[in-house]
């Protein structure tokens, strides 16, 4: 039997391993999961809800199944038995789904995600929902009605957004793996900032049924690991063709493990984007995006420099699509089908009242900006100017993508352009708050697909840089091939993963290990 | 909420000239609904044809029912329309408890069928084209009933409640262009525009197409402008118009209603009004705060639709026989006169002389039921005749017992009324009820029979019309059952016996 | 392109249902005025000729057959209702008493 604490820290692939040997059982391994959850979240509140019971039976399952042998325990899934956790975006029978509003506050979904449907044939037993901004609306996570996530890196420091909960739930070994959802950089910027792997996959690649729109046209499910096999591994369990999504793609994705695994970069172009460094970028990130750079190129990739000058509209164009959007996808959370009813204190009782009076109470700051903003943007007399010419936007950072990718195979840039900040410290900005997906963005518009993978430590403040690959639609196989690559020269550099340099989490009582149940 | 001043309908007449427009909206009778697999059934326990689609539950996304698409193109074709090459849905945006996302999957910009055009006949065989704008893909919206105050209104009630089983069904609503030049027949071609939709999908077979129960549904636009004036005046739309007849009453109250405006040197408003049957008249609606601003945009959960010309040929190649042609032909067919034949397509039976004619019925004979004995019943009982409940094999039973001589026409009609009682088939009833011709009859038939036989030149003239010559047969007969005969009974049975109606 | 004030942010929250207290509105004036003058760039971004582009990956014709799938029970459907009655979902009247 392995220490739980060293259990914890395995890899999704490293742990599938050991199940499969039968050196440690999927019951002990989910346990020590449950057991981290219990010591350390009341620190990082990367979860909402724990799903304990339902979680250890799956996993007994999966134990039951592989210990009886034969045909059964050869058809498991070669990640049965190893748990996840999954953003609270993500409807799930069994589980409470809040999106992160006070609107849905103890909402249960009738029905599973697509992607819920894939954990529970590959037996993954899922440990529970993650924390987000709401309606996956920041790049914080303190936009969550349910109060903030914290860095495991540094608890007074924002662990990134919306996903902020999935990042922070395996940065801080709460999780081997999770879900989250990407709309403008929701999985890719907090993994840069918590130190771990994200990505966004090509628009299409996995169903977006059961995933709580934002911006439909935008959203995509992905992956969140600490390695980047283990997000190829997780993104070949969840992707695939969904006849529910008619925006879903038919294309194969199942050479992404293999890609991982290929470990050579030799002959391959690497292009940097002229505009997504340099200027605006913190000069830790800088270094450490320049250092990738030195490793491919030592490792055979050529580095060639392309210019998408489109891109510098993307922002802007982001926030006229995006809320839009919103707007409309929001509609529906009204106090009539489901989710909080709130009646007006004073005057009439129509249903009219009632629907402005429940969304009054049942949004944020963020969500309310937002919808407000797309309602304005899609009004009568100002749609040309606004959502139309975004869309004419997308067509031209479309294009820069195309022409850069006829002279690089894949392109690297920041994640984001600042280490993780402190808490608080654009919550009044959203400006300044809208700026931290500037290099993630331009991979929505353009739907193609975005790794990011730890860079290292910035200089000054000793915290994780993320470094992004981008490939074209449907080519998510490169991202995995030189992101595993590249996450190999960096290892072999700082001497292990980036992750054991993290600070230790202090468990605030030494017997919280053994409590295990739901938070919140 | 006070009564609207009207003009009567000639001096409105007089002053203005009417300038229509109608949104019909078809309910297609798909198996499932629009974007979802819920089943498209009237009728069921409420809220049991949903799925989380159709509630709009978080996370959900809509597929396109293809057979929906192709109904829809069907419609176009039958509508003379155009067929877009591409075409996408878009969002209408507004807040409204019966709309599930509080938005509506509609087209806007890119109509699946479009400049399109449709002849209308009028009763006295005048024909006037109607020009189609467009025809587009749509969802209906579920069923709000309104609880407390008075007689399920809007106004004044306490609260409601919303069934979404019809959330979701596909609808294709087809909008024409401004009429013009009807002139005093407006309400007639009203009524007729939107019997011809009903019937072109009824005929394709696309829409169960029963207005009662919302399967065809007409917004109804009136404007009125002084003659001469080009400039169309400022309109007004009356929603939900559900019966052919109550199409034809709000046109002609809406004209009434706009001319004693203008004539008040008032601006007529540019507003929606509700049609009330009880009492014909339109009443103000109230305007939903949002409804002049739906900010639509495309819906980015789907993609286009590309109609190949190869598919939208393979459909135009199983397009039925469009209503006016079958028609003609049938006209033709049958022998009816222009007249009679009329008389049956306003009566509504001429495809259940269709169905009684292929059942074994002569043309004739299928008319004669059909406009002699059932439309009037179903008058009665305020039904169309084809849903009375007398089928066409009933027809044909019925008739033939008469044509065997089994029953005369007076208990022919006392049968039907027992077919519809339901106490069985004509057969049946004719032996419960004790019916048949009695025996007793039979030495007068015979007495008959001699007496024809021996005058064959007045059975002739009685055959020809000349009823009063039956004096003589009548007598014969008399003489040869030495008078023990009721001579009304003879008269009858006489008459019964050339076919000829006393 | 114009500036956004005051009542036109009224006026959003009416459209969109959220009911506004004046100091939200004024607080949310000014945000979005800000916001709105950083997106302005955008509509000067594309030419004419540009098209625009609604879907990143385009796909046509993703249809479903016309066969009928899952449905619930009224008892599903309405198992998050905040108010339900008589097997349907229970909302206040819609219009004020006139």
């Amino acid at each position: 039997m392995t220490d739980s604490n060293e259990l914890i820290r395995l890899s999704a692939a490293a742990l599938a391993a050991k199940l499969a040997a039968g050196e440690v059982t999927s019951v002990e391994v989910t346990q020590a999961y449950l057991d981290r959850i219990a010591a350390v979240d009341g620190q990082v509140n990367a979860f909402l809800h724990v799903n304990a019971e339902e979680a250890l039976a799956v996993a007994a399952e999966v134990d039951a199944i592989r210990a009886a042998g034969g045909a059964a325990a050869d058809e498991l899934h070669e990640l049965a038995g190893v748990p996840i956790a999954v953003k609270d975006l993500i409807v799930t029978i069994g589980q409470p789904t809040t999106a992160g509003s006070k609107i849905l506050e103890g909402w249960h979904s009738p029905y599973d995600a697509t992607v819920i449907k894939k954990l529970r044939a590959a037996k993954m037993p899922i440990l529970g929902k993650t924390n987000l901004d709401e309606f996956a609306m920041g790049s914080s996570t303190e936009h969550s009605a349910y109060g903030p996530t914290r860095n495991p890196w540094d608890l007074e420091r924002i662990p990134g957004g919306s996903g902020g909960g999935s990042a922070a739930a395996v940065a801080a070994f709460e999780a081997p793996l999770a879900l989250g959802t990407d709309t403008g950089g929701s999985i890719r910027q907090p993994g840069a900032v918590t130190g771990t792997v994200g990505v966004k996959p090509t628009y299409g690649a996995v169903s977006r049924y059961g995933a709580i729109a934002m911006a439909s046209s935008l959203d995509q499910i992905g992956p969140v690991s600490r390695t980047v096999l283990d997000s190829a591994l997780l993104q070949e369990v969840i992707g695939g063709h969904d006849p529910q999504d008619s925006t879903s793609l038919t294309d194969s994705f199942d050479n992404l493990v293999a890609a991982a695994r290929t470990g050579n970069v030799e002959g391959m172009k690497i292009g940097i984007i002229k505009e997504l460094h340099g200027e605006g970028y913190q000069a830790g990130v800088e270094n450490r995006f320049n250092e990738s750079l030195e490793l491919l190129k030592a490792a055979g990739a050529e580095i060639v420099e392309v210019s998408c000058p489109n891109f510098k509209y993307a922002l802007g164009a982001y926030y006229l699509i995006m809320p839009s959007e919103v707007s409309s996808n929001l509609a529906k959370f009204d106090g009539v089908r489901f989710g909080l009813r709130v009646l007006p204190k004073e005057g009439p009782m129509t249903i009219e009242r009632v629907m402005g009076a429940t969304r009054a109470a049942g949004f944020g700051d963020e969500v309310k900006r937002r919808v407000i903003l797309g309602t304005y943007a899609l009004s009568a007399g100002y749609y040309d100017a606004y959502y139309g010419s975004a869309q004419k936007v997308r067509t031209l950072i479309q294009r820069d993508f195309d022409a850069a990718f006829a002279q690089a195979d894949v392109l690297i840039s920041p994640t984001a352009p600042t280490t993780a900040f402190k808490l608080g410290e654009k919550l009044n900005d959203p400006l300044a708050m809208y700026l931290n997906d500037v290099a993630t963005i331009p991979a929505n518009m353009a739907g193609v697909p975005g790794l990011s993978l730890p860079g290292g430590l910035a200089d000054e403040d000793g915290l994780p840089v993320g470094i992004q690959l981008l490939a074209p639609a449907r080519e998510d196989a490169r991202l995995y091939r030189v992101g595993a690559v590249l996450e190999s020269l960096l290892e072999e550099k700082w001497g292990g993963p980036l992750l054991d340099r993290a600070p230790e989490l202090q468990a605030p009582a030494l017997d919280a290990a053994n409590t295990v149940g739901g938070s919140n | 909420m006070s009564a609207d001043t009207i003009l009567s309908f000639e001096e409105a007449m007089e002053k203005y000239d009417p300038v229509l427009g109608f949104e019909v909206h078809v309910e297609l009778n798909t198996k499932t609904k629009m974007f979802s697999s819920a089943p498209n059934v009237f009728g069921d326990d409420p809220n049991t044809n949903v799925n989380e689609v159709d509630l709009g539950l978080p996370g959900v996304l809509p597929v396109v029912n293809k057979a929906a698409v192709e109904s829809s193109i069907k419609i176009g074709l039958a509508l003379n329309c155009k067929i877009a090459e591409s075409c996408r849905f878009a969002r209408k945006n507004y807040f409204y408890p019966d709309t599930p996302k509080n938005f509506q999957t509609s087209q806007y910009d890119e109509p699946i069928a479009y400049d399109g055009y449709l002849d209308i006949e009028l009763e006295d065989g005048t024909v006037f084209r109607v020009e189609i704008e467009r025809a587009h893909m749509e969802e209906d919206a579920g069923k709000l009933t309104h609880m407390g105050g008075a007689a399920g209104r809007i106004q004044g009630a306490d609260y409601s409640l919303v069934d979404y089983n019809r959330a979701g069904v596909p609808l294709v609503e087809i909008v024409t262009k401004p009429i013009e030049g009807a002139g005093s027949r407006a309400p007639e071609l009203a009524k007729a525009y939107v019997a011809a939709v009903r019937e072109i999908v009824k005929n394709l077979g696309v829409s169960d197409a029963r207005m009662e129960r919302g399967n065809v549904r007409c917004d109804a636009n009136v404007s009125l402008r002084p003659h001469g004036q080009e400039r169309f005046g400022i309109r007004s739309e009356t929603k939900n118009v559900n019966s052919l007849r109550a199409v034809e009453h709000a046109v002609r109250f809406e004209i009434q209603r706009h001319a004693a405006v203008l004539d008040s040197g008032q601006p007529v408003i540019q507003e929606t009004r509700h049609w009330h049957e009880d009492t014909r008249t339109t009443t103000s609606g109230r305007a939903k705060s949002d409804a002049d601003d739906y900010r639509y945009f495309p819906e980015p959960d789907l993609v286009p639709v590309v109609a190949s010309r190869e598919w939208v040929e393979e459909l135009r190649a199983t397009l039925p026989e469009p209503p006016a042609a079958r028609r003609k032909r049938l006209q033709a067919d049958w022998g009816y006169s222009d007249l009679e034949f009329r008389d049956v397509v306003n009566a509504g039976v001429m495809d259940s002389i269709e169905e009684t004619v292929a059942a074994g019925a002569s043309a004739s004979a299928a008319r004669k039921w059909w406009m002699g004995e059932i439309v009037g019943r179903a008058k009665t009982a305020d039904v169309d005749p084809a849903d009375l409940g007398v089928s066409p094999q009933t027809i044909v039973e019925l008739n033939g017992l008469v044509e065997e001589g089994k029953i005369n026409n007076k208990m022919a009609s006392q049968v039907l009324d027992g077919v519809l009682a339901g106490e069985g088939t004509p057969a049946e009833i004719v032996e419960k009820r004790g019916l048949a011709v009695v025996s007793d009859d039979g030495p007068l038939l015979e007495a008959i029979d001699a007496a024809l036989a021996a005058q064959p030149d007045v059975a002739e003239k009685i055959r020809g019309g000349k009823v009063q010559a039956i004096g003589a047969i009548v007598g014969g007969v008399m003489k040869a059952t030495r008078g023990q005969a009721d001579a009304g009974r003879v008269r009858e049975l006489i008459l019964e016996k050339l076919g000829v109606e006393g | 392109m114009a500036a956004i004030n005051r009542d036109d942010v009224a006026h959003l929250a009416r459209l969109a249902h959220i009911e506004m207290s004046a100091e939200e509105l004024d607080r949310m004036a000014g945000e979005l005025a800000v916001i709105v003058d950083s997106v302005k760039s955008v509509s000067e971004a594309a030419g004419e000729d540009v098209p625009a582009t609604s879907h990143p990956i385009p796909l046509s014709n993703v249809f479903r057959e016309d066969v009928v799938g899952h449905t619930f029970t009224a008892e599903q459907a309405l198992s998050g209702a905040p108010d339900a009655a008589e097997d349907r979902f229970k909302v206040p009247a819609i219009l004020d008493e006139d």
